[in-house]
């Protein structure tokens, strides 16, 4: 069927109005990284807009050269190693009893669950919980109080239900198949679309938390890298990184900038990279999620 | 009769039991996996809702939570009394409000018109450059704000010295705060937020279309008279979901953007908690501010949810 000129014309809007869209979000991310790669004096001076001028590894340099920040970033590896690993475990213990109906309190535990969502002690008593576990300032503080998301709990459990055939699991318990066994052997290896989800939901969260960080630890050396590119970023603090004694005082306020960019590229540069290829992964949890809202 | 009745009841009742007792000792496995998850909650979420009760007492450290006086509601009274009450809350609510009117919409506008797209290579292109800073981190955002909008180095300040423009401290001036704490949270999440609807518009019936198609209605009429209302549900539990939290301002933006010069419009509820508790060592008075806040979240959500249900047949629960 042909299209009228009116629709037509809508049609053309749509992707006008999208590409702007597109290019608005684009633009932000792409400057940075053609900024990082750039003479931070020329940047500066806003000569820089679409590729980079003047190569330079400024930024990088000063950054890779840091021992403090290299070490932010081992950090954040582990507490999103092990964070992450708790994190999959946990939900895994708690969506599949959750899933299966001959599960007594099924209901009782989910509203328990459910209603942390909506109700919290909030930040004080947690605070002071945290402390009185004597965990403050470990690295348990880092992976303990996110041990396990509801939201992710109640992906994991529609999954359950609702992809994995139920004669599969009555078949199994006839066979003599213990529950244990029926998860480890039979569940999980069909799960894999939904814990390849959990997986990157999880790990993006450690990577990006400051949250806990900033409340919990006070110990330098444990600090996230979050935490150190707040004070890059946002506190303006790079003292021991620019070299104020043998440059001249414009000079490293230029370098100051090319950090900042660089920092942001380094900080991201995992997610930037893996970003294309795990996008339809992401899209997929959030697909499942919303089959039960 | 009536006896036989009993004792079929009676039987009934121990049949009963005695499959209760099996699927316990048949399951017993999987109570021991949800364990350490019941442990999770009762100590890291259920403990704290227990503890909140030093909002009513006065915290003493080698008292502890139990020990400590309990002083009524004196730690309220001090808050709805206090000078800065009236601005947290107006700042709070104004950017709750703000939030709502911007971020609620443009993401279903968003969605209906990528769903015109069909697919395609542009799909996927707008799709993933618009999911993409769903992923950057809280601080990076806001790095990458401050960034652009310095009014010595920053790209938005030097266009407007292009043009002619007196550069804008963006970042200082309290009448910007709320704006660039909208705006850059439409940026960041939009394309994230729209794929639930996307994935709703997915499951209208393409009969309908096709239907209204041979009857001449044009694309747009389609989609306001299609789309939309395939979508309404999906659009009515968000919305009780986002007026729920409309005092909930996260604090982890707020408290980066936040600096001594902004700070008539960017102090809220839970950056002042976190001022006044964690470093401030308030304990008492910040945990009742924060339960003060987390009630009115509670009492909204409840309130929303019922109204939702009456006008409509969607809601939360």
């Amino acid at each position: 069927m042909a299209e009228s000129r009116g629709d037509r014309f809508i049609m053309s809007s749509i992707y006008i109005l999208l590409g702007v869209i597109s290019l608005i979000v684009l633009y932000p991310v792409y400057f940075v990284m053609v900024a990082s790669l750039s003479n931070p004096e020329d940047v500066m001076l806003g000569k820089v807009w679409l590729w980079p001028t003047d190569f330079s590894f400024v930024g990088y340099q000063r950054i890779f050269e840091n021992n403090e920040l290299m070490k932010g970033y081992l950090n954040t590896i582990l507490y999103t190693f092990f964070g992450t690993v708790l994190n999959v475990v946990m939900t895994i213990a708690a969506a599949y009893p959750l899933s299966r109906h001959d599960f007594k309190g099924r209901n009782v535990f989910t509203l328990m669950i459910v209603f942390t969502m909506f109700f919290s002690g909030g930040m004080i008593p947690t605070y002071l919980l945290i402390k009185d576990l004597g965990i403050l300032d470990t690295f348990w503080a880092m992976i303990l109080p996110t041990a396990v998301s509801v939201w992710n709990i109640l992906i994991m459990r529609t999954f359950f239900q609702n992809s994995i055939p139920k004669e599969l699991q009555e078949a199994a318990f006839l066979d003599g198949c213990s529950n244990m066994k029926l998860l480890m052997r039979i569940i999980l290896p069909l799960s894999g679309p939904v814990l390849a989800v959990m997986v990157l939901f999880y790990a993006v969260g450690h990577w990006n938390s400051y949250f806990n960080a900033l409340i919990y630890l006070s110990d330098r050396d444990k600090y996230p890298l979050q935490l150190f590119l707040r004070e890059i970023l946002i506190q303006d603090q790079m003292q021991n990184m620019v070299d104020l004694g043998s440059d001249t005082f414009s000079r490293s306020l230029m370098e100051v900038e090319a950090i900042k960019y660089a920092a942001v590229i380094v900080t991201n540069l995992p997610m930037l990279l893996l970003y294309p290829f795990l996008q339809k992964y992401f899209i997929k949890g959030v697909m499942i999620g919303a089959i039960k809202g | 009769m009536a006896g036989e009745k009993i004792t079929m009841k009676k039987e009934r009742f121990k049949q009963r039991q005695k499959n209760n007792l099996q699927l316990w000792t048949k399951n017993w496995e999987l109570y021991l996996l949800f364990l350490p998850v019941m442990a999770y909650f009762i100590i890291f979420h259920y403990i704290p809702m227990y503890g909140v009760q030093i909002a009513f007492k006065d915290f003493i450290a080698n008292k502890g939570i139990l020990g400590s006086p309990w002083v009524g509601f004196e730690h309220f009274e001090r808050f709805f009394d206090s000078f800065y009450f009236w601005r947290i809350i107006s700042n709070t609510l104004g950017i709750g409000i703000y939030e709502l009117i911007v971020g609620f919409p443009i993401p279903i506008v968003l969605a209906l018109m990528i769903h015109e797209l069909r697919t395609g290579k542009f799909r996927r292109f707008v799709q993933t450059v618009t999911y993409m800073p769903h992923f950057l981190s809280t601080i990076v955002m806001v790095g990458i704000i401050m960034m652009f909008l310095s009014p010595t180095s920053g790209l938005v300040n030097v266009v407007i010295t292009l043009f002619g423009g007196e550069p804008i401290s963006f970042m200082t001036e309290p009448g910007w705060f709320k704006s660039i704490y909208v705006w850059s949270g439409v940026w960041q999440t939009m394309g994230w937020s729209s794929i639930i609807y996307i994935a709703a518009l997915a499951g209208i019936d393409p009969q309908l279309h096709e239907a209204a198609r041979v009857d001449g209605a044009s694309r747009l009429r389609r989609m306001w008279h299609i789309n939309i209302p395939g979508i309404a549900p999906t659009i009515i539990v968000l919305l009780i979901l986002n007026i729920g939290s409309i005092l909930g301002v996260g604090f982890e933006k707020v408290f980066l953007m936040q600096n001594n010069l902004n700070m008539e419009s960017s102090d809220v509820i839970s950056t002042n908690v976190y001022r006044s508790g964690i470093l401030g060592a308030q304990y008492s008075y910040s945990a009742a501010v924060g339960l003060f806040n987390s009630i009115v979240n509670f009492i909204i959500l409840i309130l929303v949810n019922r109204i939702a249900r009456k006008v409509s047949s969607s809601s939360l629960w």
